[in-house]
């Protein structure tokens, strides 16, 4: 086995850990899309508690693996940290406050003497569940669309403008993914108060709501998706390395990737399907259907950006600055070891998923609000 | 290489991070050993079944729930701002340093987070076994957490395990087990982690005083201050000694702090160590940063000459010897180290160069010369010397150091007291009607968050200019941006933490005073 571990080797499968890493992270930003209903969904306070006490309980997940994801990029790709991190200072400074933000609010909100008051707190979660999503959604468009920056011999990058990442807002193909992201997290934020929540009105409320945030987020999508396969896309050449746009660049890599083109179909159907069955069917169990094809799709864009000789970071005024796997990645060395690390991640997932079923064994209800106990 | 730098934008940056960490540090240690002193309570509860134990327990973990939180917020800005802030040094070190920061996610934080929602919310839901393995398991997992964050920490004062690659201009790891097993690293956790241990001990001894004095509570009192006297004492005793083993290992690998951290300017055989003193400036100049001399000190007699060398006769460089050189004892001069470290960067210019305009004789010539042992160990381990231009340059604040490590050692100590009149005072049961004792461990949880702060302070002040010791200066580490924004930034973070900082306190407070009957009686 170690004899097949070549550098090209760990630089693909580091990135498919990164992919999986985001994959989990826009599932889990179901608590972030959850929390832009705070104020829109509960008719009374009991509803309000209901649903902060029920994303509340996952909010550390989804902070745990925006934390591993960054730890992952650092120590896999460590270029594109320096580049994006020191380039897009404002966008991800905003991204950043609005996680700040979120931390505090879920304990302090209903605490005696939390000086701001409720309200303020539950604002903050509002802000975070729109700026989050949005954000990480418009930072992850610029994979596919490119970002103003150059690299110089040393590797140090210099951004083109003051805006420091917020200038991506300028480029429509950034919105909508931005939006597609937002509108997917409020899709899986109401899907899995339908899980977690006993309450028969709310639960209706939700339905209705499902309807209206499914048709942004499919218009949203469905362009975004459009954009990216008709357009062109960053190329390395794998002899020279020389990155070039090339027109229809990622459409080639998904008709010529089966595994990917399967992901991405698997993805969307089950997407689809889980707006059937939280639509039509009222079912609690959409979540499961909406999380692993949200999972999957994002994996497959991941790709799109990483595969088939895509630079997947790349720079749209100094072509030959752009990341690729190859030249952003961490030595062999490192990402050997790192691979040995990252076998224990099975066992990860497996006691998360243990501590979930136990903590979510029973659906929250209004009584248990009532009762003793930790509460937010 | 940028040679321009804007003081202006590294000022700025680096208060920016020490802002953050250092609010980040008000929370963290008691994150540390609060979890345990939960564990160690909810399994009193498991094996007597007792419910006075789960009561207490519960009591305390709503407190350790609001310092969580907080703690997490401002951990997550810490790791972003080595990319959003450092970013030629994520780049330059990143082979090495992310490595930890990836698992201390995936060992450490998925472990915290995970069971930490069964801990808070599984009160009903799991069986008492289930549940106490939680507990402990997020006691564990917040530890760990540290372990790796700390080893990271230590490679930057002690940059082991590595060679570097010319081709990609950074370091590179070349052994694991040297990273993680660097004897800053294994001082650096267990010293870090116990003084967390003690500042928990001395929170929990202290609020536990305040209910004996209110007269109320007092059976959660008594039992806190036990397990809390217990493990605080052995903590400690154990902060003494990883202490000292710290100081021993810093005068080795970063002896400019050292020296720093006593005020030490002239070399000497027979050094004794400065327990108290006052520095004052004698006039003399080094460079252009003032000499010291300690005046009203009192000191103990070659212990210092004892922790470094062994042997109380052993010679302990001074300031002045690392500054401008002591051939006697091998020690070069800065000056020297600063030329070396020029020509070490001009072979990577001439390098760097050869590869853009593709001439390979040069390439291989110099690609070579990096693999040639002489040139590392005595001109690329200089290679962060290039970037000053007098050797004064390398001296950092003295003072702060001075007296901050003496605060520090000497709060220390009285935490060591602290424990032992609980404990003995709890054996006698005559806690409550010692109120002086009860008044001196209310005051001295606040003592105990300095203390923990000053130690930082006496290892990041100590340790400028270098963000990565002899390699690579702190001015030369920072991101390419404006001054102007890391400004706006800089009083965003301070204005947000300040207000969460008061709201926390506000909800500690005001938890504490309402105590647990309080809390059964909300619902």
């Amino acid at each position: 086995m170690t004899a097949m571990i070549s550098h090209a080797f760990l630089q693909d499968y580091w990135w498919i850990i990164i992919s999986l890493l985001a994959g989990l992270l826009v599932f889990l930003m179901f608590v972030q899309g959850g929390q832009t209903f705070v104020f829109t969904l509960p008719r009374t306070e009991i509803q309000r508690t209901m649903i902060v006490n029920s994303l509340g309980r996952k909010w550390e997940f989804t902070f745990t693996t925006l934390v591993t994801f960054g730890g992952a990029f650092f120590a896999s790709f460590p270029l594109f940290y320096a580049t994006s991190f020191g380039g897009a200072y404002w966008v991800w400074m905003a991204i950043l406050f609005s996680f700040i933000i979120q931390a505090v609010s879920y304990e302090f909100r209903t605490k005696p003497s939390n000086v701001f008051g409720t309200r303020v707190y539950d604002g903050f979660l509002f802000i975070n569940g729109c700026v989050g999503p949005f954000l990480i959604g418009t930072v992850v468009a610029t994979f596919f669309t490119g970002s103003d920056f150059s690299l110089d011999l040393f590797n140090r990058v210099t951004w083109g403008t003051e805006w420091r990442g917020l200038e991506a807002l300028a480029n429509p193909v950034n919105w909508f993914l931005g939006l597609a992201v937002l509108f997917l997290a409020r899709i899986l934020g109401l899907m899995y108060m339908v899980n977690n929540i006993d309450e028969d009105e709310l639960v209706m409320k939700i339905k209705r709501t499902l309807i209206l945030n499914s048709v942004p987020f499919l218009v949203f999508f469905l362009t975004f998706t459009g954009f990216l396969l008709t357009g062109k896309g960053y190329m390395a050449d794998s002899e020279t390395g020389e990155i070039s746009l090339v027109k229809y660049h990622y459409l080639n890599v998904l008709l010529s990737r089966t595994g990917i083109l399967i992901l991405f179909a698997g993805g969307v159907v089950l997407v689809l399907l889980s707006l059937y069955h939280g639509i039509f069917r009222n079912s609690g169990k959409a979540i499961w259907y909406a999380g692993s094809g949200t999972v999957a799709v994002v994996m497959a864009l991941f790709f799109l950006a990483g595969f088939g000789g895509s630079a997947f970071y790349p720079s749209s005024t100094d072509l030959q600055s752009s990341l690729t796997l190859v030249n952003a990645s961490s030595s062999m060395f490192t990402l050997k070891t790192m691979f040995y690390v990252s076998l224990t991640i099975p066992i990860v997932l497996l006691y998360s998923w243990i501590a979930w079923r136990a903590v979510n064994r029973k659906k929250i209800t209004a009584a248990e609000m009532d009762e003793a106990g930790h509460k937010y | 290489m940028i040679e321009n730098i804007d003081l202006s934008l590294v000022n700025w940056s680096r208060a920016q991070f020490a802002l953050t960490a250092i609010y980040h540090w008000l929370f963290v240690p008691l994150t540390l050993g609060l979890s345990f002193i939960l564990a160690f309570m909810e399994t009193a509860y498991v094996r007597t079944g007792d419910e006075t134990w789960k009561r207490i327990t519960k009591f305390w973990m709503t407190l350790f729930g609001i310092n969580f939180a907080i703690g997490v917020a401002t951990g997550i800005i810490l790791e972003f701002e080595f990319g959003t802030n450092w970013s030629n040094y994520s780049w330059f070190v990143g082979d090495i340093f992310g490595a930890p920061l990836a698992m201390e996610g995936i060992l450490a934080f998925f472990l915290e987070s995970t069971f930490i929602a069964v801990m808070f919310f599984g009160w009903n839901k799991v069986s008492k076994r289930f549940h106490l393995v939680s507990t402990w398991l997020v006691a564990i997992g917040a530890n760990l957490s540290a372990l790796w964050i700390l080893v990271a920490n230590a490679w930057m004062e002690n940059p082991v395990g590595m060679t570097f690659n010319p081709d990609t201009a950074r370091n590179e790891m070349n052994s694991f087990s040297a990273v993680v097993f660097n004897p800053v690293a294994i001082d650096k956790f267990t010293h870090t982690v116990t003084s967390g241990f003690v500042l928990a001990s001395v929170f929990v001894v202290g609020i536990s005083a305040w209910f004996m004095l209110h007269r109320r509570e007092e059976i959660l009192a008594r039992r806190s201050i036990y397990i809390a006297g217990i493990f605080g004492l052995a903590s400690s005793l154990l902060v003494a000694m990883t202490g000292d083993s710290s100081a021993r290992t810093i005068s080795k690998v970063q002896p400019v702090k050292f020296a720093a951290m006593e005020a030490l300017y002239e070399g000497q055989n027979n050094v004794g160590l400065t327990v108290i003193g006052a520095l004052s400036e004698n006039g003399e100049k080094l460079g252009e940063k003032p000499v010291y001399d300690t005046k009203m000190k009192i000191q103990i007699p070659g212990l210092l000459s004892v922790m470094t060398t062994g042997n109380p006769d052993g010679y302990v460089p001074g300031m002045k010897d690392l500054i401008n050189g002591n051939p006697e004892r091998g020690i070069l001069p800065v000056s020297e180290m600063i030329e070396r470290g020029k020509y070490a960067r001009q072979v990577l210019i001439d390098f760097k160069m050869a590869k853009e305009l593709g001439d390979k004789e040069s390439l291989v010539s110099l690609q070579a010369k990096f693999a040639d042992k002489d040139f590392t160990d005595n001109y690329f381990r200089y290679f962060g010397y290039a970037y000053f231009t007098h050797p004064w340059q390398v001296i950092p604040a003295v003072p702060l150091i001075f007296y901050s490590f003496r605060l520090m050692v000497g709060l220390g100590f009285l935490f060591i007291a602290l424990f032992a009149i609980a404990l003995y005072l709890y054996s006698r049961q005559l806690l409550e009607r010692r109120r002086w004792f009860l008044w001196l461990a209310v005051f001295s949880i606040p003592l105990a968050y300095l203390a923990s702060e000053l130690g930082w302070i006496v290892t990041e002040v100590g340790r400028q200019p270098w963000i990565i010791q002899n390699l690579m200066p702190v001015h030369m580490a920072v991101s390419n941006i404006s001054a102007g924004s890391v400004q706006v930034t800089f009083f965003l973070f301070a204005v947000l933490f300040t207000a969460l900082l008061i709201a926390e306190i506000s909800i500690m407070t005001r938890q504490i005073k309402n105590g647990p009957k309080h809390q059964e009686e909300e619902k």
